[in-house]
């Protein structure tokens, strides 16, 4: 059947997503707040391939560990704005070059 | 059969379409946006996995929380987004291949490696079978509280210290706002609240504080 949807048509997706978001970390090299985005899609097309692999070799762990996977995601995001804004109160700005304060 | 695909590409076509917008919109809030857009149609794809409490969860989880708090964030700095896409198509090129090799790399290997392959011959928790009128949520809720108590409690755990740190991060106390100090009051005794002067006639009451 020619658009039978299997477990590749899935890890594709999943592939795709997660060069784009490798893609988008080069592009956006000074815009901090991008690449934050980049990394949450890079966890999604992980936990996509977890959920894929769940459902197409019928163990439930896979969805257990994307709840995990979802559950570091957020607090990632949730850390990395607040050192984002805390940066742009101290100096103003949120590129990436400009964040040497600790360079020895 | 046939609904189940025309929707898979439909989702597939739209993620994909999101994520690439999410990494090349001009606007910072517009890629945003279109996170947003392509989370909803990832918890889609759940769905037709038969993923549904995962994709209820990425919906309220991200679009709600994650993909909100990064809009606040976005709207409440006051950056020159244009100067910071200065150079933008600089490092395509070299994203552009790195990207690309990946891409082949990870359809070669997982695409065709996987395409046939079977269940598991001992999987950890199996999946509850379609008649046996278990949700997918019970069937989680039985597996990660016995089997994943333990990891579930640490992903509590994960969460709190991201809460409190985000806490003390951003917490800041403006200058010039007179503060209770429960400290200071308790610690405060009869030797420094009052002093006894005597008042010769004709001279003024000057604090201690005050006195040379």
């Amino acid at each position: 059947m020619m658009f039978a949807v299997g477990l590749g048509h899935y890890l594709t997706v999943a592939a795709v997503v997660f060069t784009l978001g490798i893609f988008g970390i080069f592009l956006n090299r000074k815009n901090v707040i991008v690449i934050l985005m980049s990394i949450e899609l890079m966890l999604l097309a992980v936990n996509i391939n977890f959920v894929a692999f769940s459902a197409f070799m019928g163990d439930l762990v896979g969805q257990v560990f994307a709840l995990f996977v979802l559950t570091v995601a957020a607090a990632e995001a949730a850390i990395g704005l607040a050192i984002v804004v805390v940066y742009f109160r101290n100096r103003g700005s949120i590129a990436v070059s400009d964040i040497n304060m600790m360079r020895g | 059969m046939m609904l189940a695909a025309t929707f898979f590409y439909l989702f597939a076509v739209i993620t994909v379409a999101a994520a690439f917008m999410v990494i090349a919109a001009k606007n910072p809030v517009h890629a945003v946006l279109f996170l947003i857009l392509a989370f909803f149609n990832a918890a889609g794809l759940f769905v037709l996995l038969g993923a549904e409490f995962l994709a209820m969860i990425l919906v309220v989880v991200y679009v709600g929380a994650v993909a909100v708090l990064f809009l606040f964030v976005v709207m409440m700095l006051d950056v020159d987004f244009a100067e910071l896409r200065a150079g933008f198509m600089k490092h395509a090129p070299l994203g552009a291949l790195v990207g690309l090799i990946l891409l082949a790399e990870l359809i070669l290997v997982l695409g065709f490696q996987f395409a046939g392959a079977a269940t598991l011959a001992v999987p950890a928790a199996p999946l509850p079978p379609a008649g046996a009128g278990i949700s997918n949520t019970e069937a989680i809720g039985r597996v990660l509280y016995t089997q994943y108590a333990l990891y579930f409690e640490g992903a509590g755990l994960i969460l709190l210290v991201a809460m409190i740190g985000a806490i003390v991060l951003t917490l800041r106390h403006k200058q010039g706002v007179k503060r209770q100090s429960v400290a200071a009051q308790v610690a405060r005794g009869k030797a420094s609240a009052i002093e006894v002067v005597k008042v010769a006639p004709g001279q003024a009451v000057v604090p201690a504080t005050e006195r040379g």
